[in-house]
């Protein structure tokens, strides 16, 4: 796989389908998900992602497991998270769930980190949401220190000091998964992906282009100042919501009702108004590719594109309906036009054999002089 | 050149709250000097779909951001409202409900309300003020309440109430002087992020592509 990752991430909502009636169990859209992911697997996407919630009418509580499942069915998805909580969960476990599902799908795994939204998410797990921030970051340093250091002793604010701590199982190969921060509005986590060199995830649903340029520029600047490389070298996912059908005026039709119920937009802005303004497309095949090929002329070239469309009680059979659609006629096109002309300073999307690559390169080289520090880089700071 | 926003939450068309936002625009423009002030208006009235869709959902139409662009960037505010069931109109509220946090920092505030009888005036210090206070703004000392039967008669009362709570708002608009645009929310966050990655040590780039 090389270029960009095209995929689908989850919210994993369970929602009465507008137009049935229906609602589905709980085991019934567990069930869902993963017909949907083997599906994706099928028609050749490249990630699957899944979201993690801790209260109804969401069923996601526990990513990896779910991710695990998904793995041992599937031949080359990449599985990620959309997101898993940084200031919530224990970062020594989420390095523990990671690294025994990175071994178990050779290296087929990633993370979105992102802080949720759900405000009694916080003191259901004891936390303070207050202190959002200060956890986010040291959380993930936490995260980062056992998954890069053999041995860690450790002390911090928010969590039981370590001492000669050993992650077990260390990550497969030595190489940790790749992380994202995502972020719906938050500049900070921009500010954090770039320091960090991380990727940056922009949720890319429910503003307007102009907000997700904002915030893609931001990160590649400060991924630039902490001396990663250059802007253009940083590494950008966006989210995106579409539904198909070979017939332009078919998928409005069809689809409108479940977005007038959807959960978050529902009762709101009209479908059209959404369309309009949020990077939201409803039409046929054709004018998705155009409408997401029009991405990169507002956050630069990129590395992986995730769809939105499994939700709002989109019955399973018209997902994997829209995986048709995406597999055959979309995707192949995507990959093809967003080729052409990429830079070829641009990275690939990381996935676990490039990060092996790299770092294997990185251990032969021999040791290069620190790159001139700016005054903001960490150099300075340590 | 100052610019004064004048928000008014009046429902009917015509409606006294537009026409007591009105009256203070063109009292607070004859005390400043001729061709000096814009005093764009706000009617919320327009706004009442993207108002509520802001609510449900956060979704901000490009009409309802303009109107936020135009009254985070101005030097004052005068806001009308009618008075319902002893507040503010829910119209007037939520549109300072969605409103981005620091628009309104440290900006002069001329209140106003309108309503049937003179005996909820004090809906002006009892709702208007504490919100207003709350979202950080300098709400002017004199601030004019109009019942419907200060439109009547000969209003001899309600004018000079209006040019007084108007002289006492310029005098507090010229104390202030030109004011700066807040910087958007978020902006403490993100200074409370890189103060916090200042304090972390260099740990090379975690995702192994420099590291080691």
């Amino acid at each position: 796989m090389s270029g960009m990752q095209f995929g689908i991430f989850t919210v994993g909502d369970v929602t009465r389908d507008p137009t049935t009636l229906t609602t589905p169990s709980e085991h019934e859209r567990i069930k869902a998900t993963v017909a949907i992911a083997k599906k994706a697997d099928e028609v050749g996407l490249d990630v699957f992602a899944t979201g993690e919630h801790h209260n109804p009418p969401f069923v996601p509580s526990s990513p990896t497991t779910l991710l695990a499942y998904i793995a041992a069915q599937t031949e080359h998805l990449l599985l990620s998270t959309s997101t898993t909580l940084i200031t919530t969960n224990d970062p020594v476990k989420i390095a523990e769930d990671f690294s025994v599902l990175q071994h178990l799908c050779d290296g087929r795994t990633d993370v979105m980190l992102g802080r949720g939204n759900t405000g009694p998410v916080y003191p259901w797990f004891g936390k303070d949401i207050r202190a959002a921030i200060p956890l986010t970051v040291e959380n993930y340093q936490l995260l980062r220190t056992v998954w890069d250091d053999e041995v860690v002793s450790w002390s911090g604010k928010f969590r039981a000091a370590l001492q000669g701590f050993t992650l077990a199982p260390r990550p497969l190969d030595d190489v940790p998964p790749f992380v994202w921060h995502a972020s719906i509005r938050s500049p900070e986590i921009a500010e954090l992906a770039g320091y960090f060199g991380d990727g940056f995830f922009a949720n890319h649903i429910f503003w307007p282009p102009s907000h997700t340029q904002q915030q893609v520029e931001l990160y590649r600047q400060r991924f630039a100042d902490y001396g990663h490389g250059a802007p253009e070298q940083a590494i950008v996912g966006l989210g995106g919501q579409i539904f198909m059908r070979r017939n332009s005026q078919d998928a409005v039709r069809e689809f409108r009702p479940y977005f007038n119920e959807a959960p978050v937009y529902g009762h709101g802005p009209s479908l059209e108004e959404f369309t309009r303004e949020t990077p939201l497309t409803v039409g046929s095949p054709q004018e998705v590719i155009e409408r997401t090929l029009g991405f990169r002329e507002y956050v630069g070239d990129y590395q992986r594109q995730l769809f939105l469309i499994d939700h709002a009680g989109l019955p399973l059979k018209t997902v994997l309906e829209q995986l048709d659609l995406l597999g055959e006629e979309v995707v192949p096109v995507l990959r093809e036009e967003f080729a052409k002309g990429r830079p070829a300073n641009v990275p690939d999307a990381p996935t676990h054999a490039s990060l092996l690559a790299a770092k294997e390169a990185a251990d032969t080289a021999p040791k290069a002089e620190p790159q001139s520090a700016p005054t903001t880089s960490k150099d300075d700071q340590a | 050149m100052t610019t004064i926003a004048v928000v008014t939450a009046g429902l009917r068309e015509p409606s006294s709250t537009r026409l007591l936002a009105d009256r203070l625009a063109e009292a607070v423009r004859q005390d400043l000097p001729a061709g000096s002030v814009e005093l764009p208006v706000i009617d919320l009235r327009l706004y009442g779909k993207a108002l509520m869709d802001a609510t449900l959902t956060g979704f901000v139409s490009p009409e309802l951001q303009s109107a936020f662009d135009t009254l985070a960037s101005a030097d004052g505010l005068i806001a009308v409202t009618p008075a319902f069931n002893a507040s503010f109109s829910g119209l007037f509220k939520l549109f300072f409900d969605v409103l981005p946090l620091p628009s309104l920092d440290g900006m002069p505030v001329l209140i106003a309300a309108t309503g049937g009888t003179e005996r909820h005036s004090l809906v002006l210090e009892h709702s208007l003020r504490p919100m207003f206070s709350y979202l950080h703004a300098i709400v002017a000392p004199t601030a004019v309440y109009a019942a419907t039967s200060d439109f009547g008669g000969d209003g001899s009362d309600l004018s000079p109430r209006i040019d007084r709570a108007a002289a006492g708002f310029v005098r507090l608009l010229t104390a202030c002087g030109p004011r700066h645009t807040p910087a958007p929310a978020g902006g403490d966050e993100l200074d409370q992020m890189r103060a916090l990655l200042g304090g972390i040590p260099n740990t090379g780039n975690p995702n192994g592509t420099e590291h080691r």
